[in-house]
């Protein structure tokens, strides 16, 4: 089997989820320090949006916004200049259900606004308003798989075009019926700086090589239910590495056969 | 940005479209200047426009194995595969580098929401659950038909589906070049799969984008989209030590955001050209080297002239141009495959496609707009595409005996 390794540094983070409110706040819970109590979701509004686009913007959006803010601010680096990754198991899920629900009625005249929010690349849109990025942004998709593949995606740009990248993992839920279908139970999103060489924000430098292994699991119940039920949370156990502060190595999930095998080591 | 130091080659490619089933057919349409749009009988569809519906979709079966993945999407995928000999030519390229080796990377923008669309018409009258046997991540979900591809190829790379909407696949080629330098796979199999479904049908013609008539990209009076539906792959391999002649590579590839509004266009271009520039730098190219320009050319008012001022402000008004989505209809999420594939056969036959449906060009757009088919050698061409949210990407290829 050939092996490739890809090395980039994570200079900045940015997290929210259940219970998990921004990456400080979050440090003491992934570290062991702090139990983790489970709470819903809380997505600030979209403050840089201009204000016809605020009104517009769903969960999805919201959740990108202040995940990658957060990420970008802490490697003190200006968005408008980062190339952007977006990995989303799926796009607005209440705006897909209003979508459906007036296309199974006998009024079909869905809204512009619906439609163009209806796009999986809404986010990303949304993003380049806000930040006036005109950089190159990947749009992705990997079902459970979408973390994996977001961050694969990153690395390679990282690694060939010898940029800073920003990865933007972000995850909303479906209302029924479609939640019952693909009950995600509550919004998750982490954002990564990743950057081709230390600087001085560089928190961990990562080694990436695909692995047949099998993936890292919490002992905790709760970090696993959250970590196997929202695929960006699948990237959950390397932010843990990283707020343990030691060098170590976790196999994250990615698709049935194949693993990411991620060396950590503290900067 | 990096400049492409190594050129990828395109071992083998195939488009099915409302154009024709394979390379055969589409080359055939398009020296004939022969377009696929006809007036929408799509479903229960009640919209005056046309599409481009391609033939028989409804009668594909997949594979017994992978019967979970049967929707329109899929059925279209795999009908796709099938010409051309392209299959075969991924289980060689799975022989030769190992099932672990070869990526998967499909641009797609609805994948196959419309099984969820029927779905909803058959929601539980007291409950309002969706149908028992509706299987979302196999169907509905973006990466549906990425998945399906990696299955029935039995393949254990990197795999995922780009979806930033018209753009999704061109901007495989990108994520596969990516992907190939960092050196974690060898070879690509690269495309773009989108199919008819109400949600683009009623959502386009809510914002008055769509045509009453077959679609006329950079005419007067052009005055909207047919949207069409296609499969095009392609796979991607490093480029040998002797190439035959008449070889495409993927020398250039440049993808840029307008950062300015989710349903229209940066006015002047300005993303739309910042993408062209890129592809030429990477490709190491001036605009004069190119000799064809393949239109994103979507045929609303303001995507052909913002396009248009794009391309004037990068090539001047000389180079030859046209969009074949005249012919194909828009196929979204599959344009930029579909295109590349046009590029491809472009260079391999020396044939400048026109544009078709176009009675009176846009005297405001100056550009070399192609009213008759060109039949000469084609060394080098661009291909745009664009997108809702303001995404970009160009695409330059060339043959290996001019590049």
């Amino acid at each position: 089997m050939t092996i490739t390794t890809i090395r980039a540094c994570i200079d900045g983070i940015g997290l929210l989820g259940p219970g998990l409110n921004g990456w400080p706040g979050s440090l003491p819970i992934l570290s062991g320090q702090q139990p983790y109590q489970p709470q819903k979701t809380v997505l600030p509004a979209p403050a840089l949006l201009p204000p016809a686009e605020r009104r517009r913007s769903g969960d999805i959006v919201k959740l990108t916004l202040a995940t990658g803010l957060e990420a970008i601010s802490a490697a003190g680096l200006d968005a408008a200049r980062l190339p952007s990754v977006f990995a989303a198991s799926g796009g607005d899920g209440v705006n897909c259900h209003a979508i459906c629900e007036m296309l199974a009625s006998d009024d079909r005249q869905i809204s512009p606004t619906r439609f163009h929010n209806s796009v999986h690349n809404a986010a990303a849109g949304y993003w380049s308003i806000a930040t006036r990025a005109m950089t190159a942004s990947s749009v992705l998709c990997a079902y459970d798989a979408s973390f994996g593949a977001g961050l694969l995606e990153a690395l390679a740009q990282v690694m060939t075009d010898n940029t800073p990248v920003v990865l933007l993992a972000c995850d909303t839920a479906y209302p029924e019926p479609l939640h019952s279908a693909r009950p995600l139970p509550d919004a998750l999103g982490i954002a990564l700086v990743l950057a081709p060489k230390p600087g001085p924000a560089t928190l961990v430098s990562v080694s990436v090589t695909l692995t047949d292994a099998v993936a890292d699991r919490y002992a905790h119940p709760v970090l696993e239910q959250l970590r196997a039920s929202i695929p960006a949370a699948r990237g959950l156990p390397l932010l843990c590495a990283i707020a343990q502060r030691q060098p170590q190595q976790v196999i994250l999930d990615y698709l049935d056969d194949t693993r990411l095998a991620i060396a950590v080591t503290p900067c | 940005m990096q400049s492409i130091s190594n050129p990828l080659l395109l071992s083998h490619f195939t488009a099915t479209s409302c154009i024709g089933r394979g390379l055969d057919g589409t080359l055939a349409a398009l020296r004939q200047r022969r377009g696929g749009l006809t007036p929408c009988t799509f479903d229960t569809v009640d919209l005056a426009t046309y599409t481009g519906e391609v033939a028989g979709v409804d009668d594909v079966q997949l594979p017994a194995h992978l019967a979970d993945f049967d929707c329109r999407n899929n059925r279209l995928a795999f009908l796709g595969l099938q010409q051309d000999q392209f299959a075969d030519a991924v289980r060689n390229a799975i022989e030769k580098y190992a099932a672990h080796r070869v990526g998967v990377f499909i641009g797609t923008s609805t994948s196959g929401i419309l099984q969820t669309e029927l779905a909803y018409r058959r929601r539980d009258a007291a409950t309002g659950a969706l149908p028992a046997e509706f299987n979302y991540g196999k169907t509905h979900n973006a990466f549906s038909v990425a998945d399906f591809t990696c299955r029935y190829f039995d393949l254990r790379g990197p795999a995922v589906a780009v979806s930033s909407a018209c753009s999704s696949s061109a901007k495989v080629f990108s994520s596969a070049r990516r992907m190939m330098a960092a050196g974690l796979i060898d070879a690509a199999v690269v495309g773009g799969v989108d199919t008819l479904c109400l949600t683009t049908l009623y959502g386009f013609n809510s914002l008055e984008l769509t045509s009453p008539q077959a679609c006329r990209p950079f005419d007067a009076h052009r005055n909207g989209i047919s949207i069409g539906e296609a499969a095009a792959f392609a796979l991607l391999e490093r480029l040998p030590d002797q190439p035959r002649d008449d070889a495409v590579l993927l020398l250039g590839t440049g993808e840029s955001s307008d950062a300015y509004h989710m349903s229209s266009p940066h006015p002047e271009g300005l993303g739309a050209r910042i993408a062209m520039q890129d592809a030429l730098r990477m490709a190491g190219l001036q605009p004069a080297d190119i000799d064809y320009i393949n239109l994103h050319g979507t045929a609303t008012p303001t995507n052909d002239a913002a396009e248009g001022k794009a391309v004037n402000a990068v090539f001047g008004a000389r180079t030859p141009c046209s969009s074949t989505k005249g012919a194909t209809g828009h196929t979204l999420g599959a344009a930029g495959g579909v295109e590349a594939v046009i590029c491809a056969l472009a260079l391999q036959h020396g044939l400048m496609p026109a544009g078709i449906n176009i009675a009176q060009p846009d005297p405001a757009i100056e550009v070399n707009y192609l009213l008759d088919n060109h039949e000469q050698p084609v060394a080098r061409v661009l291909s745009n595409s664009f997108g809702f949210g303001g995404t970009n990407c160009s695409l330059i290829f060339g043959r290996a005996d001019r590049s």
